[in-house]
């Protein structure tokens, strides 16, 4: 079979795809996570919860789909990256657990104490698993001193350097602005008026990493622009996502919520896509020697895998997408607080 | 310690953990369904409560199997890196599958069923009851598969690129189903809806002694009794051809299970035994002479490999295979007698004044739980010193960057937060219980958090 592009870079753009949309997806309610503890009332956590509850299970298997695709599709990334990272990836899954643990428990006893120790928990995990999602991708972007044999072995500490960890911010802040927009969707009365107030907040702290981002990358990461200053059209991502941040803000003002939702989606969106765009060929770039570097090429399963796996994601995606949609349509609208029960 | 032992402790322990819980959910899913479609059949509000309750208990489950789950796909790259590079080619789409098949059916619909009662249909909601069951299993099925593929692979080639190997898969048919990925996966099903109804029934025995929820709880007895017996039975055949395959497939397993160490020779089954390892000999055993031979073949005299048969460096532990394997069986087969008796019980009239049977019944969940359990150890250690078998071995697959410090602290970590967690469990499960039936539907839907 003759195709205009290699499985090998099909494969990219869907663990990209996937990866993107567990951004989008789990990113809101990471992001109301960071945000809970900026609310004080029981009643108003509750909410919060309620906004996630039905809903952030799924948007985590997004996560782990993508790591099992990576696993069959990127072997080798998959091997290197995980066990190079080794530290930061089990804080990281030490706060998904805690995480998770915190909304199957927190309900489960009145007294506010309890109440009180899982909402800690559960919003200090959402911005430790934020920050350490942004450290891996900025450790990324910046290069990993790879081993001939694709092996790195640099310690927790050194993956904390200055711009691993200010993309570490920028993601939290992405992901608290993306949370707060979706609790305006999600709210009503005098706690989305109070959401309402944090809003430009959030957007100046975000506004600052973004730009800070941006600068130091140009500046330092000239890899990360590369192919995009080599083919400028390519440059039209970069105008979308600004046109995205515009339009989220002006959105908001309009008071029109899920359009501002839509736009923050877009901004994940177009953001993830330059990052793509300036790590591509490399998953993993290796700085000092390039010729280590995996790359989508020499990382990969074999066609035959790709192939199969190909199917099973051609068979299977429509179901997903389908029956996703149908569920958030189910529990579309305003989380309130009555008692449902009959 | 050195770092493999290490990383086969972390992940011992995080699959151990992981493995109370998915079981456990498969099989009440199928509880599940059957009580939802006998509400919709018949709109008899016992039901109605019973789908409440339970649906209760399965969220929390369900829970703690995912938040223990994630930590499974990704420690194959964490702590099993070169493992990783030599099966990516083959491990992985399996892996892949089933979180496309299975993770995002169940983790979507199960929204529904927790939190749409009053948002969809009883229909509609019925489906989705359905289509958590029907996730539930394809994520056995595929990580099953996955499995098997280490105990006996197939559908591969082993390419070499430079010092390193890799499998490549040739043939994905003939990896998905390859020689003991049905044994294994009937056997674990069975295993799990053990699991889910000896739980029920354990429960609704509780409160019969208590003398609490009676009509609620003599229904669940009688439905979750019926599955029990029909599983338990049914596990002695999947259990069956699950040892045929291993005679055939891995035979240094299936003689380290009956500490089988002559070379060639008739072998007895045993009930119970100790093996002594530096003598290699059974010792204080009660052993049936020649019943290994009839229970592969019906052939008494069958000459049957022993481990002298293998070199000392790919024989596995022989005692803790021996003992784990002996312990499932014995669980298996009281499984069976304490399920036939129960409906014996039921048929007399007697099953719900009799205590000592209640009592009896009360435990019996744990009968399953440790059987599953157990179970896995000797499937699990009897592959080794493999990590796949014959192919690669596990001292070979460990991750070359990750230090013993690193693996002793997140050790320390997984079993830190694991404690919590489990302890937190078990006081909520037993709140729930203590709640009961009617409070559960008082409250109705679980809106709030």
């Amino acid at each position: 079979m003759d195709l205009p592009v290699s499985f090998n870079e099909i494969w990219f753009l869907l663990i990209g795809v996937l990866l993107t949309g567990y951004a989008c997806l789990d990113g809101f309610d990471l992001g109301v996570g960071s945000l809970h503890l900026l609310t004080k009332s029981d009643r108003d956590r509750r909410i919060f919860l309620n906004a996630i509850g039905p809903v952030w299970d799924g948007n985590e298997v997004w996560l782990v789909v993508g790591g099992g695709a990576l696993f069959a599709a990127f072997p080798k990334v998959y091997a290197s990256v995980f066990s190079g990272f080794y530290i930061a990836f089990m804080l990281f899954l030490l706060a998904l657990i805690s995480r998770a643990a915190s909304i199957e428990f927190r309900s489960k006893e009145p007294m506010g104490w309890w109440r009180q120790l899982w909402d800690i928990v559960f919003s200090l995990s959402s911005i430790l698993a934020s920050i350490l999602l942004g450290v891996a991708l900025g450790n990324l972007a910046w290069g990993i001193p790879l081993t001939a044999e694709g092996d790195f072995a640099i310690g927790f500490l050194g993956l904390l350097h200055p711009y691993s960890l200010l993309v570490g911010l920028t993601t939290l802040a992405l992901f608290m602005l993306h949370g707060n927009i979706y609790l305006l969707v999600k709210t009503e009365g005098d706690l989305q008026t109070e959401v309402r107030r944090w809003f430009p907040s959030v957007m100046i702290f975000f506004l600052i990493c973004f730009v800070v981002t941006t600068l130091m990358t140009l500046a330092k990461v000239p890899r990360m622009t590369a192919l995009i200053r080599e083919y400028p059209v390519l440059g039209i991502f970069s105008i979308l996502n600004l046109l995205a941040i515009v339009n989220l803000v002006r959105e908001v003002y309009r008071e029109r919520f899920a359009q501002a939702f839509f736009s923050s989606c877009m901004t994940i969106v177009t953001l993830l896509i330059l990052f793509a765009l300036g790590t591509y060929p490399n998953f993993v770039y290796s700085a000092g020697s390039p010729e280590y570097s995996l790359t989508i090429f020499n990382a990969s399963s074999s066609d035959k895998t790709l192939t199969v796996m190909l199917v099973i994601v051609a068979i299977t995606l429509p179901f997903v997408l389908a029956y996703t949609a149908y569920v958030h349509w189910v529990f579309r609208g305003k989380v309130r607080m009555e008692p449902i029960g009959k | 310690m050195d770092v493999v032992l290490l990383s086969r402790i972390q992940f011992a322990l995080t699959i151990g953990f992981h493995y109370i819980f998915p079981p456990v959910s498969i099989g009440l899913a199928l509880v599940l369904v059957i009580m939802e479609g006998l509400f919709l059949k018949t709109q008899n509000p016992l039901y109605r409560q019973m789908v409440h309750f339970w649906v209760r208990i399965f969220a929390l489950i369900f829970s703690l199997g995912v938040a223990s789950g994630i930590v499974m796909e990704f420690e194959f790259g964490t702590n099993w890196a070169n493992y990783s590079r030599f099966v990516g080619d083959v491990f992985g789409s399996p892996l892949a599958a089933e979180g496309m098949f299975a993770f995002f059916l169940e983790s979507t619909f199960l929204g529904i069923l927790l939190f749409g009662w009053n948002r969809v249909g009883p229909k509609m909601h019925f489906f989705s009851t359905l289509m958590v069951a029907l996730g539930s299993t394809m994520s056995a099925f595929w990580i099953i598969v996955a499995n098997s593929w280490m105990q006996t692979p197939a559908g591969y080639h082993v390419v070499t690129e430079g010092s390193h190997r890799r499998a490549e898969i040739t043939d994905f048919w003939a990896m998905v189903f390859n020689p003991s990925s049905m044994d294994r996966f009937t056997h674990t099903m069975v295993g799990a809806w053990q699991a889910g109804a000896w739980l029920v029934v354990s429960v609704g025995a509780y409160y019969l002694l208590r003398k609490r929820h009676e009509a609620f709880s003599k229904a669940s007895i009688k439905i979750g009794l019926v599955i029990a017996l029909v599983s338990s039975v049914l596990q002695l055949t999947t259990g069956h051809t699950s040892a045929i395959g291993v005679s055939k497939n891995q035979p240094a397993k299936l003689a380290a299970f009956e500490g089988h160490y002559e070379k060639k020779a008739p072998a007895p089954l045993y009930l119970f035994g100790w093996v002594d390892e530096a003598n290699e000999r059974v010792r204080f055993g009660l052993g049936f002479p020649g019943m290994l031979g009839v229970l592969i073949s019906g052939d008494p005299k069958m000459q049957i490999q022993g481990l002298r048969a293998f070199p000392q460096e790919d024989r596995p532990p022989v005692q803790i295979v021996f003992q784990t394997y002996h312990l499932m069986v014995m669980i298996g087969m009281g499984l069976i007698g304490l399920s036939l008796l129960g409906v014996f019980l039921w048929w007399r009239g007697a099953l719900f004044q009799s205590k000592w049977m209640l009592y009896l019944l009360t435990i019996a969940f744990l009968g399953p739980q440790i059987a599953n359990q157990v179970g896995w150890v000797a499937a699990e250690v009897g592959r080794q010193p493999w990590i796949v078998y014959g192919l690669l071995r596990t001292y070979e697959g460990v991750s070359p960057v990750v230090s013993s410090a690193e693996v002793l602290a997140s050790i320390l970590m997984f079993s830190f937060i694991y404690l919590i967690l489990f302890v937190l469990f078990i006081y909520l499960m037993i709140r729930k219980i203590e709640k009961g039936p009617e409070e559960a539907m008082r409250e109705g839907v679980p809106a709030s958090y």
